[in-house]
């Protein structure tokens, strides 16, 4: 493996951790503030995947909007899907036991498979990046790198930074961090918690959507890439610790690493890789990384 | 002497045993592996009816059992059932002790989590290295035979030899896990269900007891998955995905957690539910999309009946005593 | 003297920077009653876990009827003879008083190879369960599911509990928390009954009961210990009536 090589699989280690950030990251939000697993969350990064795909043309044919006028639809359509959703289902699982809600999400991802073969079929897709990022950017003399690749580690930094700051500066943060440590306090403070959850669900659905909107073009758009993304958000959340944001970050860059390198350097054991960095990882801390907040 | 549930019991495996005379080829063939899924639902009971260890990689259990009875015999010759059956049960309880030493170190949701990944391991060894054969899945050429002192004694190629084989396994799991659970070490499991720190504050050391759980609970669905490799003559990596983890812990819900026949009426229900929504003379091209149905019907079981299918008959008491006594239903 | 069952030597815990229990030691003596009072704060509870074996201390030893436990796991000093009870009801709601009490009988002789034998005809924990029930009070509730009983007799099931594993020493987290004066007084009675043949540490916030009952009281304040006396010469320390009592006399 020679330097220009090692450096190519180190930017797609980053790049790929950060997206699994992302997705991760509303799910062990979600999972330490409202305290639900949420089987379904991989459905969410398909279901971006997906409205890239089919929205594009409905986009530009409408009021000619290219890719980012894609990516701001879809985000809205997001927020308000996962807003309704929390309100119709997802607030009836906040009471119920651990087990509940694995079958129930399960049961949501089943459906929400089915709805996405019904609409838009189950044929796999590419999905074509906009054209001002589709070239290659060189580094050093002797090789390029994919100015879209380099545009994703983007977007997935420019969100965490932004999630760091609304948490640690902002009202809203600080009542999203109250609240996942202690709902009752928060609430006999009168602040409205039904709405915060909300809130919460909406962003983490959005965030995963964006996240399968923005990762369409190099990963194109297939039936099975929810379930995929789901397991491997759960082994970050478990190794990172639930609830907690940077043991997201921290562990999904490593499984980001272990995984691009692993399918270089022993391709045949590389999905098996991952589970056995978790098993040791787990040996070592049971509870995960970090802690919560 | 004979309590509703004994009766209950002992009518189900009597009828089972009486469908054959009534049966075709099909509903043998489809009863056949619907007690192999209840033998792999009771696997799942122990542990998470009676233990209280949501384990939701279940199917790397089966799976292994099952692969081992296919990867163990010979290419063309049957094996025979003697050394064949005890081997399957024993890689798929080699795997549990190693996945519940590990995961046992964990607890709540991160023990739910872990033990799906370890099964995610178990599956990406099988659908990546040669050790599993490929993607495509692998063929068991000849059926194992029960061979004594080198007479052939039951030829399992037989659709009914094997529907009675496979009652007769379902029958003595059933019996086994009865007189486990009245014993004293089914008794300290549903203590450590109950109030897993009361259990350790009186003086039991717990985690010697939950491995104990897992591993039995591993030999029992390494059996069941002996049973369906068995059956087909066929397996693949997909007896060790999630989805099958998940759909088994829907049967015990659906049938009713804590109770044993719980896991045999969620067998019945969820497969025949299964077939339900697959069928085309119901829902024609529509049955496609038989999951969209299963989903929904998983929402809903899980909503409406807490308890179960084997508690549907105390609610409906409850309903009427409510009614009777003028109260609000 | 009598013999000294349980004893604490310096035992602290720290988490992060705070200090829980600071350099706290103490001794239990068969056939007597040592209670164990302080605010909320005060590293009451942590105490009694680290004496338990639930959390292991930053420093200092226990020792139990002689023995360094220090290293050992919850159940194996309960299996040496230690018991305890919880602030809350620690119990299995679903089971009956009888098969409550019989399975932690069962701990002594946990047999789990012999599957195929019935727990309920194991006649030594069923007999130590009656037993433990009785002196509880609760013999003619045997059959009643756990989760039916009033409060105190949750309470007294606790206790029960303890006792099915024959203990020597006590561990008692607040057992009268939660109820009426009739009920307090019948627990008060059982634990006076219980004082011969065990050693039991009592902790509570009920402080007539506390006076009532105990030889001796160790004070508490910010996980240290303030006071470790007799009753009458801890009601007559100033330092306790200045942080604790409020100036009872």
């Amino acid at each position: 493996m020679d330097l220009a090589f090692f450096l190519i699989q180190t930017l797609n280690s980053l790049q790929y951790g950060l997206l699994l950030f992302l997705v991760a990251s509303g799910l062990t939000l979600i999972f330490g503030i409202m305290g639900v697993i949420n089987l379904a969350h991989g459905s969410f990064y398909m279901i971006g995947a997906y409205m890239a795909f089919a929205l594009a043309p409905i986009v530009s044919g409408t009021f000619g909007g290219g890719f980012f006028a894609t990516l701001v639809v879809g985000i809205a359509l997001a927020v308000a899907f996962g807003y309704l959703l929390e309100w119709a289902f997802f607030s009836f699982l906040y009471e119920r036991e651990h087990l509940q809600q694995v079958l129930m999400t399960y049961g949501l991802i089943l459906v929400f498979e089915e709805l996405r073969s019904l609409l838009v079929g189950d044929d796999v897709h590419g999905v074509k990046a906009p054209d001002w990022l589709d070239g290659k950017i060189p580094l050093g003399d002797v090789m390029t790198y994919p100015v879209y690749r380099i545009f994703i580690s983007a977007v997935c930094l420019a969100l965490a930074a932004g999630m760091y700051f609304v948490f640690t500066r902002t009202r809203l943060g600080m009542m999203i961090r109250a609240g996942s440590t202690n709902r009752e306090m928060v609430q006999s403070l009168g602040i409205d918690i039904k709405f915060l959850y909300r809130v919460v669900f909406a962003a983490g659905v959005a965030i995963a959507v964006l996240a399968g909107m923005v990762a369409a073009p190099i990963s194109s758009v297939y039936p099975g890439m929810g379930n995929q993304v789901l397991i491997v958000c759960f082994v970050i959340v478990v190794i990172g610790g639930i609830g907690s944001i940077r043991g997201a970050l921290v562990a999904a860059l490593l499984i980001g690493f272990v995984d691009t390198f692993g399918k270089v350097v022993f391709p045949h054991a590389a999905g098996v890789l991952v589970y056995v960095l978790m098993a040791m990882i787990l040996l070592w801390k049971p509870d995960g990384l970090f802690k919560a907040g | 002497m004979w309590s509703g549930r004994t009766l209950f019991v002992a009518g189900a495996f009597a009828l089972l045993a009486g469908y054959p005379l009534v049966a075709g080829e099909y509903g043998i063939d489809l009863v056949t592996k619907i007690m192999v899924y209840a033998v792999f639902a009771l696997s799942l009971e122990l542990l998470v009816g009676t233990t209280g260890l949501v384990c939701f990689g279940q199917a790397a259990l089966f799976g292994i059992g099952a692969y081992a009875a296919v990867r163990l015999s010979p290419a063309y010759e049957a094996a025979n059932l003697l050394w064949l059956l005890p081997a399957s049960i024993v890689a798929a309880t080699l795997y549990a002790l190693f996945m519940g030493a590990l995961s046992l170190r964990t607890k709540g949701v991160y023990f739910i989590m872990v033990t799906l990944a370890f099964a995610q391991m178990a599956y990406y060894v099988v659908h990546d290295t040669p050790l599993g054969g490929g993607t495509d899945g692998i063929y068991l050429n000849v059926k194992p035979a029960l061979v004594l002192a080198g007479k052939p004694l039951i030829d399992l190629d037989r659709p009914l030899v094997y529907y009675a084989f496979t009652w007769i396994c379902l029958a003595l799991v059933f019996a086994f896990l009865a007189v486990l659970l009245r014993s004293r070490f089914g008794r300290a499991l549903a203590g450590i269900k109950a109030n897993e720190q009361r259990m350790r504050a009186t003086g039991f050391s717990t985690y010697p007891y939950k491995l104990a759980a897992f591993a039995i609970s591993g030999a029992i669905a390494g059996l069941a998955g002996f049973l369906f490799a068995v059956k087909d003559g066929f397996v693949n990596p997909e007896l060790l995905s999630w989805h099958l983890s998940g759909a088994v812990l829907i049967m015990i819900i659906l049938g009713g957690l804590g109770h044993l026949r719980g896991a045999l009426i969620g067998a019945f229900a969820f497969t025949l539910l299964q077939e339900f929504f697959k069928s085309e003379a119901v829902f024609g091209a529509f049955s496609k999309h038989w999951l969209l149905g299963l989903g929904l019907t998983i929402i809903a079981s899980v909503a409406l009946l807490p308890r179960g299918l084997v508690g549907v008959p105390a609610q409906w008491r409850a309903r009427l005593v409510g009614r009777r006594s003028g109260g609000r239903s | 003297m009598s013999e000294i069952l349980l004893r604490g030597r310096e035992i602290t815990r720290r988490w992060g920077g705070l200090v829980a229990v600071d350099a706290v030691s103490l001794e239990l003596e068969r056939g007597g009653v040592h209670a164990v009072i302080g605010t909320n704060g005060a590293g009451k509870s942590t105490l009694i876990n680290i004496l338990s074996g639930e959390i292991a201390p930053s420093a200092g030893q226990v020792e139990l009827l002689g023995t360094d436990v220090t290293a050992w796991s919850q159940p194996r000093r309960a299996r040496a003879g230690l018991g305890r009870s919880y602030q809350r009801t620690t119990i299995y709601p679903g089971f009956s008083v009888f098969e409550n009490c019989r399975l932690a009988a069962q701990a002594r002789h946990p047999r789990p190879w012999a599957w195929w034998q019935s727990a309920a005809r194991c006649e030594v924990s069923s007999a130590a369960a009656r037993d433990a029930a009785g002196r509880a009070g609760l013999g003619d509730v045997l059959d009643r599911s756990a989760g039916l009983l009033s409060h105190g007799q949750k309470r007294q099931l606790e206790i029960a509990m303890c006792l099915a594993t024959r203990p020597q020493v006590l561990l008692l987290d607040e057992p009268l928390a939660g109820m009426g004066a009739e009920e307090t007084e019948r627990m008060l009675a059982l634990l006076a009954d219980l004082k011969r043949g065990h050693a039991i540490l009592l902790v509570e916030h009920d402080m007539d009961a506390v006076f009532a009952i105990a030889e001796r009281i160790t004070v508490m304040v910010n996980g240290a210990v303030l006071a470790s006396d007799t009753p009458a010469a801890v009601r007559g320390n100033e330092l306790v009536q200045a942080a604790y009592l409020g100036g009872h006399a």
